[in-house]
């Protein structure tokens, strides 16, 4: 279980987290939604342990975050962070002597699923292909939570269905927990049970998704559109 | 990718109509075993968990049996798949009639209409 209790975040006088606090159970697939800027990227990187928060608290299955966190939670970041010039396999290599918990045979089987060649370079791959290698790299972790930010975001149709199916082929639910976070809901509304939707950096709503159409009768976006609008979700 | 879905109507809902369609139209059959419920969520591109609810909701309409150790299978109690067909051609008929009535046609108008057209 992940506890966040009066997360507060800002980068100079920007306010990037105002006041947040969430409760995030295990064995779900959570979406983090919300405009840009209202504080996805700094929420997953906050998680992640890769950046540190300025006061309130983050406790992962009752341990508090911190740096060293990134060993034993697969955070997949918006940006390229690899080597351009490092091929699929060296990349898989870097990441077997990064993380305990990486499992390379996994991570091959996930590439070949998503038919990627290992010996192509990073920086000739297309930005869907790149998608895909990226993908694979983080579900060869065997980790109890995947964070992803913006997994999907500038890929065409046929890469993010093949990326869906990757991700509920090579994740368990049973032990695992899936974040990510979107502005595109449509790319995944399918997939998730909850939806943590953000804005100006505070939490709007926390919903389970068919409660969501359930009782309003309406789809998530539009349901989210005026959530937003209005400040608040009910 | 997986199954088109109505983005407003509940996911385990729509997943539960499509397999009671299934088994009313005899493409499941009495006896037949579900897929297990990971192999359903990657075949229609939806999470587990909203699939482990179609089945626990399935069971509980008595629509499958679940058998321990090897999953759910659909009921072999014909009395209750009677049921399920008649109340589908119930609800298929119900809002046939509400359709041609909010158009304003009369009661009278829409039986002398089927009783022409299904000759």
């Amino acid at each position: 279980m992940i506890e966040l209790n009066n997360v507060k975040k800002s980068y100079g006088s920007t306010k990037a987290l105002q006041c947040v606090s969430l409760t995030l159970e295990t064995g779900k697939i959570i979406g983090i939604a919300g405009e840009n800027g209202s504080g996805k990227s700094t929420l997953l990187k906050s998680l992640a342990g890769v950046s540190p928060i300025d006061s309130g608290s983050i406790l992962i299955d009752g341990k508090p975050v911190s740096r060293k966190d990134a060993e034993r939670i697969a955070y997949l970041p918006d940006a390229d962070m690899f080597y351009p010039y490092f091929t699929v396999g060296q990349m898989f290599a870097y990441y077997r002597s990064q993380f305990a918990d990486f499992n390379e045979v996994k991570a091959k089987e996930v590439l070949d699923f998503l038919e990627v060649p290992l010996s192509s370079k990073m920086k000739t791959l297309s930005k869907g292909m790149r998608g895909r290698a990226k993908m694979a790299a983080t579900l060869g972790r065997e980790s109890r939570y995947y964070l992803m930010d913006e997994p999907f975001s500038g890929l065409d149709p046929m890469v993010r269905g093949d990326l869906v199916k990757g991700l509920l082929r090579f994740t368990d639910l049973e032990r695992q927990t899936l974040i990510l976070s979107t502005h595109e809901i449509r790319e995944v509304e399918t997939l998730l049970d909850e939806l943590v939707l953000l804005k100006g950096g505070n939490v709007l709503a926390h919903r389970q998704l068919d409660d969501i159409r359930d009782e309003t009768g309406q789809d998530t976006v539009e349901w989210m559109t005026k959530g937003t609008k209005a400040g608040a979700a009910g | 990718m997986g199954l088109e879905f109505d983005k407003d109507k509940p996911i385990y809902q729509q997943l539960i109509e499509r397999l009671s369609g299934d088994i009313i139209r005899g493409v499941r059959k009495p006896g037949d075993k579900l897929p297990s419920v990971r192999e359903y969520a990657i075949e229609v591109g939806v999470n587990a968990n909203t699939v482990q609810r179609v089945y626990r909701e399935m069971e509980a309409m008595e629509l499958t049996e679940t058998r321990r150790g090897q999953g759910s299978f659909i009921t072999e109690n014909e009395a209750r798949l009677d049921k399920l067909r008649a109340s589908k051609k119930t609800d298929l008929v119900k809002s046939f009639i509400a359709n041609v009535e909010a158009y304003g046609f009369s009661k009278a108008e829409i039986v002398e209409l089927v009783r022409r057209e299904i000759q």
